[in-house]
């Protein structure tokens, strides 16, 4: 689950992390007013959207009065920010940030993530941030930290740390601070991504966050109800938190073969095995083994609703926590409740598959069986491109 | 023989008394499992299906001898339940649950740090020696005794692989579902190691995917100790869609072809035989063992 920037920053803040002066508009009118209340100076316009590189695409843009804050604002807002990490498609900007400009003598980046193979929080910092940092990290080494999960047993790691990064002795200290709150934000929030890109070092040696992007673990979302109201805000539009609602691991992709698959390892072995067939698939689909029937039958219906599809294919392996007739079930419901027609290219076996062919037959579908994944994977394919 | 488990397993269920540690419970003595006792707290001194149930592990092991535990406990206290096998010193503990905060799991692997406990998951549909022995939720009326060990990262993919196995007329000696959780207990490593030294295995399958670096460390490893024994590999995922980015360290993940190819190259490079598409891997191991076979 991700947040916006405003909420993120928003977030952090209790943190003690320092942010500029903003305030969040939804209409241009609101956006001249925020810039005029901020008062003169450069005043940053920020899209509010979760891809990230949106400064490359124009969603931060400074502006110099409150009436160009307005023109920037009514450009933005009502509009889908295409960035390179968006896809095609972009996202809609429901809200600006309106912020106050930054003077820094110096900046880092700064992010938390997991690191799996450790089992460790590991704290990346470089030498300045902003935008083009992917690159810089990816060929530059870096200064990286790996924390466990008591704070108090860091200090000394922290602070060594911060010596090397080639800063002012004020600064590394208060750099120290900031990265032990945020360690104890990061344990707090049940965070998977804090990142400050840039943290900005001003005149003054205060440390402020310019950007933040705050990534939350779904799966400790019952221990933080507030947390998750924001980013059901922030992820409404998004088909994937639709799907996540109802048990299931949902991706959109720009292909015709809708897939219905439970398990991730065989959902990829469904996606892979359609390209080497020389298939298109719409989407990536895990059913959990936690869903519903009818849950399965709302995961179905995002499929259907993509006017692409011209075929769906069903591969499932039923297992003891989820046999097959569920899933088939959750077919038949779909097909039930929805509109749209599709030929139905279905490979069924393991746990309870006698019983789903028998649920089978009580559902009016446009069906074809398979024996084998391979079988049903060629004809799905042939249908998609009319050769069938 | 087969690794972990076996005829001498005497199995205890953490949060046996709920709807699924009921259900998976049944389904394990059905197949044989000797299960010994129950945990879970506030219910101690009662009896369910008729397995004597305890309040706190060490209690249970001590009455009856219990030497490995299947976790069914609820995400939110999993760790806890987990943890409290580890200080416990159960020898193997198996985590079926799903979905357990990633954090949770630090603090699991903080607590394992030099203990006497293997842990296999979590998020892992279990251990399976085929006729003898079943911890876990898999489907098990495909699986049959033989001489394939099975090591996998996803549930759903190894039930089409044993069914692909045991068609070809090969039986498996034991499945492990090391789980599909980025931060888990024993890895492909571990499990290579078992299978070398494990007389009834002569061949070993591997099914990865992209993401993490476990299929990295096994080529690793083989490199190093040679492939004693075929390896046949399966790697899913070369087609995945990309996640939807957030931030630039998010950015900084691979893209899944790359990804992929990275990881059948170290293996292919470390004596590994790749499997091309999921639907042959029974065709593959068949084809590798008659030509070793001749």
């Amino acid at each position: 689950m991700q947040l916006h920037e405003h909420q993120a920053k928003k977030v952090l803040s209790r943190y003690a992390i320092a942010i500029p002066e903003g305030l969040l508009a939804t209409t241009a009118d609101e956006a001249e007013a925020a810039a005029t209340r901020l008062g003169p100076g450069t005043v940053f316009v920020k899209a509010q959207s979760l891809a990230g590189d949106r400064a490359a695409a124009g969603g931060v843009r400074p502006v110099e009065s409150a009436s160009l804050a307005k023109a920037v604002a009514s450009q933005l807002l009502g509009r889908k920010l295409v960035t390179t990490q968006t896809g095609e498609n972009g996202q809609l900007v429901k809200k600006v940030l309106v912020e106050r400009g930054v003077r820094a003598v110096n900046e880092l980046y700064l992010a938390l993530s997991i690191d799996a193979a450790s089992s460790t929080i590991v704290i990346t910092a470089a030498q300045g941030g902003g935008s083009g940092i992917e690159q810089r990290l990816a060929t530059a080494p870096l200064g990286v930290l790996r924390l466990g999960m008591t704070g108090e047993r860091h200090a000394g790691d922290i602070a060594a740390f911060c010596g090397q990064l080639g800063l002012s002795e004020a600064a590394a200290e208060k750099l120290a601070g900031v990265i032990a709150r945020l360690h104890r934000a990061f344990i707090e929030l049940d965070a998977s991504l804090i990142e400050i890109n840039p943290l900005a070092l001003t005149e003054s040696g205060e440390l402020i966050a310019i950007d933040a992007k705050l990534a939350l673990d779904d799966n400790a979302a019952f221990r933080h109800a507030d947390l998750l109201q924001l980013g059901e805000e922030a992820e409404a539009d998004l088909i994937e938190l639709k799907a996540q609602r109802h048990q299931i691991n949902f991706m959109q992709m720009d292909g015709n073969i809708g897939t219905v698959v439970n398990g991730a390892g065989l959902g990829l072995a469904t996606l892979d095995m359609l390209r080497a067939a020389g298939g298109a698939p719409a989407n990536f689909m895990d059913i959990r083994t936690t869903a519903k029937s009818m849950d399965i039958a709302q995961g179905i219906a995002l499929v259907l609703d993509n006017p692409r599809v011209k075929v769906l294919l069903v591969n499932v392996f039923g297992g003891g926590m989820q046999p097959c007739d569920t899933i088939v079930e959750g077919l038949g419901i779909a097909f039930r409740r929805h509109a749209r027609r599709l030929p139905i290219v279905l490979r069924v076996k393991g746990n309870n598959e006698e019983m789903a062919r028998l649920r089978l037959a009580n559902f009016d579908l446009q069906k074809i069986e398979c024996a084998d994944m391979w079988q049903a994977v060629t004809r799905a394919v042939a249908i998609a491109q009319g050769r069938a | 023989m087969a690794i972990l488990i076996g005829e001498n397993t005497r199995l205890l269920c953490q949060g046996m008394t709920g709807w699924a540690g009921t259900y998976h419970t049944s389904r394990m003595i059905q197949y044989g499992t000797n299960v010994v006792a129950g945990v879970t707290p506030g219910k101690g001194g009662k009896s369910h299906i008729d397995v004597p149930v305890f309040d706190r592990v060490a209690d249970a092991m001590t009455a009856t001898g219990a030497n490995a535990s299947a976790v069914f406990v609820p995400p939110d206290r999993a760790a806890g339940a987990i943890i409290e096998s580890i200080e416990a010193e159960m020898p193997l503990v198996v985590v079926v649950t799903e979905r357990i905060p990633v954090l949770d799991m630090i603090r699991v692997r903080e607590a394992l740090a030099g203990s006497r406990t293997r842990l296999v998951g979590p998020n892992s549909q279990g251990l399976l020696v085929p006729g003898v022995c079943q911890i876990g939720v898999m489907a098990t009326d495909r699986a049959r005794r033989g001489t394939i060990g099975v090591m996998s990262r996803s549930a759903s993919l190894t039930s089409e692989v044993v069914s692909q196995l045991t068609a070809a007329g090969l039986g498996q000696s034991t499945t492990v579902g090391i789980g599909g959780d980025p931060i888990h207990g024993m890895g492909f490593v571990d499990c290579l190691e078992l299978f070398f030294a494990d007389p009834q295995t002569e061949a070993i399958v591997l099914i990865g995917e992209i993401g993490g670096t476990e299929e990295q460390q096994a080529a690793e490893y083989l490199q190093a100790v040679g492939a004693k024994k075929p390896i046949i590999s399966l790697i899913v995922g070369q087609h995945a869609p990309l996640q939807r980015r957030m931030g630039h360290a998010g950015a900084l993940a691979q893209d899944p072809l790359a990804d992929a190819a990275s990881k059948v190259a170290a293996l292919r490079q470390a004596g590994a035989t790749i499997v091309p598409s999921a639907h042959l891997v029974g065709a593959t191991t068949h084809d590798l063992l008659a030509k070793r076979a001749a």
